[in-house]
């Protein structure tokens, strides 16, 4: 599915990945934890193909095929997504015109007709319905006034929305209670299958216990340092970073 | 010279300038006895030529107003022709063959039918489309229920009354300097007349007119809705339109009576000059409702995308009691345009109200002004203003600017006043992009939702033309 090989990324001259490789077959999924500031949001931000961050040297392949020059539309379109750290505010752009721009743009790219109102109003009823979101959220703008636990939720509802082939969840847990994490949790399993991967960017092993990664991976300096299966989690949780 | 012009006139007047297609345009200039000439050719009353030789002698006193966020050259007021028949086909293209493809490009992507854009681009083609039977049709419709309907000239020679109670009652001919110049120089224009008590049966535009091509740089429009009628009217089109003259100055004076309503839609989309800001309309215009009965309403939607320059401020004054008026307006102004536009709301009867929605997109070099005037007289008790005024920046070498101003001689009045000024950033962007859109789709999203509240208020058809307008305005507005 993902395949990083030897990433060297900058922004504005900083190097912030480095030598950085991780391979994510179709249907795993893989955690990636580490201090702030060791390149966790960074690697999230480099594989969408934010312009900000510089692609030096090394290769992003997404399902064989080499995507570092791609736009991060062209990007998401092939299935890429990412449940962001901080979803941004667009004050006056309804819920669900974006969120049907962008099922439609994903249609479209797949040679498809684009879904009506009326069915697009079902479909994102019952996902909604799923992730404990009230109904109002259909007529607020984008992000404006929601709650950090809100915001994070809109994420995953546009998830299961838009069925992405790689998701990537930049610390979707930070800020939300008990209820919300196990909502998000489950909302997360649910797209689990044998084709989707996912990659958790986190601090905590509590999200980790809700969603069983196949690898755990440590990412210190921009670059990955230690990688092992669940259990490494609860010895990070343990012994601290530092350890590594 | 002049006498050649005096022949000119006489040669034209016996031919009847309706049959004759050829040389009818003045040598540039302007004195009394060209507007004689004007009100000769039209066969105006006495009364309308005085009224137009007072405008002229009044104009010579004033100066043009430099107050607007606006820089052009001088204008030359000497330089100008005041007057060309209604058919100029001379310089005309001849076929769609001979038209900008630029231009045939942007027909395309507004999605206007074949057979119209034609006439848009205004190729000297005879009957290029069936407008004539369109509007034979809509004729009778308006007829059965006594609207009038017609040219701002056949409604001074059928209904001079009316002409001569109305005209200038709103928009006074010193009112301003681009008022004065339009009230002694007036080519052509609309006028409307709704009876009492009657909802006239459908939207009237502008479009459907016969003879709407060509009224020329200085239109003039009355709108006229008796007790308790009511009437929308749409004026403009979403379609860029081709001129040759670059002054543009047009007055619209609107009255509603007791119980009256008036709904005025915009959408103009002149020629804005090319991405280096040559060449394009400037726009002054004087709009102006008077809300003269109690209980009248008038309301403005403007959607403003073309001009080199836009001054244009419709406003309502709020005469009547209980009267309302309102003001919804998006103005964009892309690459080098310049767009200096507003709104006033004068309160004089008790418990008036108006709104003001406003919302402005810069991008590219371009600026773009809110300037706005609330006052309430000492009379309007209970009278409440509201005021939101938004603008939008896209690019970092547009401007936004506002001007709200705010007069209260009355201590029982409230107004409210919000203004947001902000920046389509790159985050947002982005989040749109990794959901799948194009950089230029997330821009219309973001634009279109900024626009919302405005667009809702247009006739609906009228609202999508005018989305598709706004996002083909500003393509490559970004990046």
């Amino acid at each position: 599915m993902l395949e990083i090989e030897k990433l060297n990324v900058s922004v504005e001259n900083k190097i912030i990945l480095n030598d950085f490789s991780l391979k994510i077959n179709p249907g795993e999924v893989h955690a990636v934890m580490g201090k702030n500031g060791a390149g966790k949001s960074s690697l999230a931000q480099a594989i969408i193909g934010n312009s900000n961050y510089s692609i030096n040297s090394g290769k992003i392949k997404f399902n064989g095929s080499l995507i570092n020059d791609l736009e991060i539309n062209e990007r998401a379109l092939l299935g890429i997504f990412l449940a962001f750290q901080y979803p941004i505010e667009i004050p006056g752009v309804n819920n669900t015109y974006l969120l049907r721009s962008a099922l439609n743009a994903k249609l479209k790219s797949e040679g498809k007709d684009e879904i009506d109102s009326f069915d697009f109003l079902k479909l994102i009823k019952t996902l909604m319905n799923k992730m404990n979101i009230s109904d109002e959220f259909i007529h607020r703008s984008v992000n404006e006034g929601f709650s950090g636990g809100e915001k994070k939720k809109n994420e995953v509802l546009q998830m299961l929305l838009l069925e992405p082939k790689l998701c990537i969840l930049d610390e979707t847990d930070s800020g939300l209670d008990v209820d919300a994490l196990k909502i998000v949790s489950n909302g997360v399993n649910e797209l689990r299958d044998s084709e989707r991967s996912f990659l958790i960017i986190t601090h905590y092993k509590r999200l980790l216990e809700l969603i069983k990664p196949d690898l755990v991976h440590v990412i210190a300096n921009g670059t990955i340092v230690k990688t092992g299966n669940a259990t490494l989690a609860d010895e990070l949780d343990k012994k601290g970073f530092d350890w590594v | 010279m002049k006498n050649n012009a005096d022949q000119f006139i006489r040669e034209k007047y016996e031919h009847g300038f309706v049959t004759d297609i050829e040389q009818d345009t003045f040598e540039p200039g302007l004195d009394e006895d060209v507007i004689k000439k004007i009100s000769q050719i039209k066969n105006e009353p006495s009364f309308l030529t005085e009224w137009r030789l007072r405008a002229f002698s009044q104009w010579k006193t004033m100066q043009e107003p430099h107050w607007g966020q606006l820089k052009y050259n001088p204008i030359d007021y000497q330089s100008l022709s005041y007057y060309s028949a209604p058919k100029n086909n001379k310089d005309a293209p001849k076929s769609l063959d001979e038209v900008d493809p630029k231009l045939l490009e942007t027909y395309e992507k507004l999605g206007i039918p074949l057979h119209e854009r034609a006439k848009l681009a205004g190729v000297a083609v005879d009957a290029v489309f069936d407008s004539v039977s369109v509007a034979t049709t809509f004729k009778d419709t308006l007829e059965k229920v006594g609207v009038i309907f017609c040219s701002f000239s056949e409604a001074v020679q059928k209904y001079p009354e009316l002409i001569e109670r109305y005209l200038g009652t709103v928009v006074p001919q010193r009112d301003n300097f681009f008022a004065a110049l339009n009230s002694a120089v007036f080519s052509d224009g609309s006028f409307v007349y709704i009876p009492k008590n009657t909802k006239c049966p459908m939207e009237l535009s502008t479009y459907f007119r016969i003879n709407a091509s060509n009224t020329g740089q200085f239109e003039r429009t009355l709108i006229i809705a008796d007790e308790g009628s009511y009437v929308s009217y749409l004026e403009g089109c979403t379609a860029p339109m081709r001129d040759e003259n670059q002054l543009h100055a047009a007055v619209v004076e609107l009255v509603a009576l007791k119980d009256a309503e008036i709904k005025y839609s915009t959408v103009q989309n002149w020629y804005p000059g090319d991405e280096n800001g040559v060449g394009g309309i400037y726009n002054f215009v004087t709009k102006r409702g008077d809300c003269r009965g109690a209980n009248s309403k008038i309301s403005w939607t403007q959607v403003e995308t073309g001009s080199a320059i836009t001054w244009k401020y419709p406003s309502c004054i709020l005469r009547g009691e209980n009267s309302i008026g309102k003001f919804y307006s998006v103005a964009v102004a892309n690459n080098f345009q310049q767009a200096d536009t507003g709104t006033k709301m004068i309160h004089i009867g008790k418990n008036t109200k108006s709104t003001i929605i406003s919302k402005g997109i810069s991008a590219g070099n371009a600026s773009n002004a809110y300037r706005g005037r609330v006052k309430f007289f000492k009379n309007a008790e209970n009278a409440r203003n509201y005021t939101q005024c938004d603008s939008l920046i896209l690019g970092s070498n547009a401007s936004a600017h506002t001007f709200p101003e705010i007069d209260n001689l009355c201590n029982k009045s409230v107004i409210e006043h919000e203004a947001t000024t902000s920046k389509i950033s790159d985050d947002q962007l982005m989040y749109c992009q990794q959901r799948g859109l194009s950089e230029e789709d997330s821009v219309n999203l973001i634009v279109n939702g900024f626009c919302k509240e405005v667009f809702k208020e247009l006739p609906m058809e009228f609202a999508v033309e005018a989305q598709n307008l706004l996002n083909v305005t500003l393509e490559g507005a970004i990046g």
